[in-house]
C-alpha cells in the first residue's frame, strides 16, 4: 500500500518516511508492509482502534520497537538500525512517564544534560513558560495534576528541538473538557514551533480537529490517508465510513453505468450517484454500497411529499425513534433500503422543527446525490462500527 | 454519682493512647534496664544487682579481654555482608524482575528459601559444605554464611521495587538521549534505590546480630553476639550494657535524623506552595 500525505504548512521539521516498514510478533501480525510519508512540518495522527498497529508504527519511529522488515528515513537518513537514544525524534508518552525521582525542573532538562548541554536554566525556564508551568518548576511530577503532567511531557519532549515530535495518546488519560482544551494547545505549539508531529489516537474527532493529516489504521493497515474532511466526505471503506462518524449504507444494484451518475435500484426505488464518487468500477448488474451521512439527510413527513424538490435521492420510511440532544434531533428510521442495519440515521438541525416527525410518522428521506458515496459491497457492512476503543495502556 | 462517673470517662475517652503508651513501656522496658545497669558498679562478676552509680565501663569500654575484638569483627562482617548481598541481591533481583529465562520460577523461589527456612538448617547445611571441601573456619565462612542468607532479604525488598516500576520510564530516558548505562544510573538505580536501601539496612541488622548461622561456621572465631553469649555463663562485664546501650542510641539517632529530614523537606515544599 503506498500512501503519501499533502504537505502541510512549512516549518523546521523534517519529513518522516516509512518504507515497507512491519511488525511480526511470532505468528501475529501488528503492522502490515507499510509505506507512508509524513511530510515536513505537518501535524499527522494515526488513528485507529486498540491493537490496530498504530502504537506499534510509532513506537518503530521511536527506535522502541526494530521493524522486522523495512526502513523509517528521517530528512533523507536512514536511522532503522540506530537505536532511540540516538535518534533526532523525542516521544510524548501515553501517561506521560515522567521520572518521579526528579523535579519538573530536572524533568525538562534531562534530554539537554543528557547531551552534555551545561546551563540548561534559560532554556528550561523558557520552555516552562512556553507551557505555562514556569512556578511550578520545583515541584515533583505526582504533585501536579494530569493536564499538568501533560503539559510536563510536551515540554521535556519539545526542548531538545526534535525534528519529529512523536505522541502516543498524549490525551487519553484527561477527562473531556482538558482533552478538547489540551487539543487546541498542542495545535497552538505545533503551528508555533513549526516541527513535524505523529500523533497517535484511538478519537476520532481528536484525529480530524488536530491534523492536517490523517491515516485511518485498522488490523495493522492503512485504510486511507488524507485530509480530515476528504476522509470525512469521501470515505474509501466501510471501515472509515463508520469508524469516522456515522453513516447509512445501503446495498443497492447498478442498473446503468452510462452516464455521469450512475442509476441504482435499491429495495423499491431509484438512487442516483455521481460515478466519480464511487469508488469501484461500477458495471450495470453490480452491487455497490451507497453511503450517506445522517446529517445530510433531510426529513419531510409523507404529506408533504410533493414539496421535495427534483434531483433529489428519494427515500421512503417510518420514523422509529427520536432523540432531542440540543442543536439537533437524531432520528432513527425504519426503510426497506436499510437491510441488515437497524434503519438509517437522520440528523435535523434544530430550526424549523415539524412537530409531526415523531415514531411512528411516515417519512420521505431525501438527499443531494452528490453527498452520497459509492463503496464496494464486498466488505463487512459494519466494520468499523463495533470496534474496541477502551485504549488499554501498554 | 456525677464524681465517680467522670474519671471512668476521662479515662475512656484516653484509652487508645493508654493502651499505646503501656505497649511502648512494655517494649522499651529491657532497654531501660540495659542502659541504667551500664552506670552499675558490680560486686562480683555479674551484673544483676544495683550497688553504685558509675561511668566507668562507659569510660573503658575496652577493658574487658576480647569484647571490643568481637565487636569490631562483627562490624566489619555486617559490613561487608551488606555490600556483597546488597550488590549480588540487587543483580539477581534486577533479573527476575526484569527478564524471562529458564528456571526463574526456581530461582526465585530458591532465593526465598533461607527466609522461610528454620536458621538451624541452614547453619548446620552451611558447615557441612565447608567441612567437606576443606575450608577453614573463621572470617571468611562466616562472611559467605551472612552473605548467602542476607541476599533472600535484598533480593525480596529489590524485586518488589523494581517490578513495580514503570518499563516506559526507562524507555523515556532512552528516547531523551540517555544511553542504556546512563538510563540505568540516572533512572533506574534512583528509583529502585528505597528498596536497595531497605535491603541493606536489614542486611547490616541481621548480620550484626546473628548467632545460630554463625555459631556453626566460625570456627575458634567469636563475633559479638557470640562473645555475649559466652560471656553470660561466665558473668556479665557492664561493657556489654555500655555496647548494647551505645546500640539502641545510634538506631534511634538515625531513625530521629530521618524523620527530622522529612519532615524540613515537606516544610519546603509547603512553604514554596503557598
Amino acid at each position: 500500500m503506498t500512501a503519501t500525505a499533502p504537505s502541510g504548512p512549512g516549518g523546521s521539521g523534517t519529513d518522516v518516511r516509512l518504507a515497507g516498514i512491519s511488525k511480526r510478533y511470532g505468528a501475529f501480525t501488528a503492522v502490515h508492509p507499510l509505506d507512508l510519508t509524513v511530510p515536513a512540518g505537518s501535524f499527522f495522527a494515526l488513528l485507529g482502534a486498540s491493537g490496530c498497529g498504530k502504537t506499534t508504527t510509532l513506537r518503530m519511529i521511536a527506535g522502541l520497537e526494530t521493524p522486522t522488515t523495512g526502513s523509517v528515513v528521517l530528512a533523507g537518513r536512514d536511522v532503522t538500525a540506530l537505536p532511540p537514544y540516538k535518534r533526532p525524534v523525542n516521544t510524548v508518552f501515553q501517561s506521560y512517564a515522567l521520572f518521579p525521582h526528579l523535579d519538573i525542573h530536572e524533568n525538562v532538562a534531562f534530554g539537554l544534560r543528557r547531551r552534555g548541554v551545561k546551563s540548561v536554566r534559560k532554556q528550561v525556564g523558557e520552555m516552562l513558560d512556553l507551557v505555562q508551568l514556569g512556578d511550578l518548576a520545583r515541584r515533583r511530577p505526582h504533585e501536579l495534576s494530569g493536564g499538568q503532567q501533560q503539559r510536563v511531557a510536551v515540554a521535556r519532549a519539545l526542548i531538545n528541538h526534535p525534528q519529529v515530535l512523536l505522541l502516543d495518546e498524549p490525551l487519553g488519560a484527561l477527562d473531556l473538557k482538558l482533552r478538547r482544551q489540551m487539543q487546541l494547545e498542542l495545535k497552538r505549539i505545533q503551528t508555533e514551533v513549526g516541527i513535524t508531529f505523529v500523533h497517535v489516537t484511538h478519537d476520532q474527532e481528536e484525529a480530524m480537529t488536530m491534523a492536517d493529516t490523517v491515516a485511518v489504521m485498522n488490523a495493522g493497515r492503512v485504510e486511507q490517508l488524507g485530509a480530515p474532511a476528504d476522509l470525512y466526505e469521501t470515505p474509501r471503506t466501510t471501515f472509515v465510513a463508520n469508524f469516522l462518524g456515522t453513516s447509512n449504507l445501503i446495498t443497492a444494484d447498478v442498473l446503468d453505468a452510462s452516464g455521469d451518475d450512475l442509476v441504482l435500484r435499491a429495495a423499491d426505488g431509484k438512487l442516483a450517484l455521481p460515478a466519480a464518487r464511487c469508488q469501484v468500477p461500477a458495471r450495470a448488474g453490480d452491487k455497490i454500497l451507497v453511503g450517506i451521512r445522517p446529517e445530510k439527510i433531510a426529513l419531510t413527513h409523507a404529506d408533504d411529499a410533493e414539496t421535495v424538490p427534483d434531483g433529489r435521492n428519494r427515500v421512503r420510511g417510518r420514523i422509529s425513534s427520536a432523540s432531542f440532544i440540543g442543536v439537533s434531533t437524531q432520528y432513527l428510521v425504519d426503510a426497506p433500503v436499510a437491510t441488515g442495519t437497524a434503519g438509517l440515521s437522520v440528523y435535523a438541525q434544530n430550526v424549523e422543527r415539524d412537530p409531526r416527525l415523531v415514531p411512528g410518522a411516515e417519512v420521505l428521506l431525501h438527499w443531494n446525490p452528490g453527498h452520497g458515496f459509492g463503496l464496494d459491497a464486498a466488505q463487512r457492512i459494519e466494520a468499523g462500527t463495533d470496534v474496541d476503543l477502551g485504549e488499554a495502556p501498554s | 454519682m456525677r464524681a465517680v462517673a467522670r474519671p471512668f470517662r476521662r479515662l475512656r475517652r484516653h484509652l487508645v493512647v493508654i493502651a499505646g503508651l503501656g505497649t511502648l513501656a512494655y517494649l522499651l522496658l529491657p532497654n531501660v534496664i540495659v542502659t541504667v545497669f551500664s552506670f552499675n558498679k558490680p560486686a562480683g562478676r555479674f551484673n544483676y544487682e544495683w550497688r553504685e552509680f558509675s561511668t566507668d565501663a562507659w569510660t573503658h569500654p575496652c577493658d574487658v579481654a576480647g569484647l571490643c575484638g568481637s565487636l569490631s569483627l562483627s562490624l566489619w562482617i555486617a559490613l561487608w555482608a551488606t555490600l556483597g548481598a546488597t550488590l549480588l541481591g540487587t543483580l539477581a533481583a534486577f533479573a527476575l524482575a526484569r527478564h524471562r529465562f529458564r528456571g526463574r520460577g526456581a530461582a526465585s523461589g530458591l532465593f526465598f528459601l533461607p527466609m522461610a527456612m528454620p536458621e538451624v538448617v541452614m547453619a548446620a547445611s552451611m558447615a557441612t559444605l565447608f567441612l567437606n571441601t576443606g575450608v577453614a573456619f573463621g572470617f571468611w565462612t562466616i562472611l559467605i554464611a551472612h552473605i548467602t542468607f542476607c541476599l533472600s532479604f535484598v533480593v525480596t525488598a529489590v524485586k518488589a521495587r523494581v517490578a513495580s516500576m514503570d518499563p516506559r520510564l526507562e524507555q523515556a530516558a532512552q528516547d531523551l538521549y540517555a544511553t542504556p548505562f546512563q538510563t540505568f544510573l540516572r533512572v533506574t538505580l534512583p528509583i529502585a534505590a528505597p528498596g536497595i536501601a531497605a535491603g541493606a539496612l536489614l542486611s547490616f541488622a541481621l548480620s550484626f546480630d546473628d548467632f545460630v548461622i554463625t555459631n556453626f561456621n566460625a570456627g575458634s572465631t567469636v563475633t559479638f553476639p557470640m562473645y555475649v553469649w559466652g560471656a553470660a555463663q561466665r558473668g556479665t562485664p557492664v561493657q556489654i550494657n555500655v555496647v548494647g546501650t551505645a546500640m539502641f542510641a545510634v538506631a534511634v539517632l538515625c531513625v530521629l535524623a530521618g524523620q527530622l529530614a522529612g519532615r524540613r523537606k515537606n516544610r519546603r515544599r509547603g512553604s514554596r506552595r503557598s
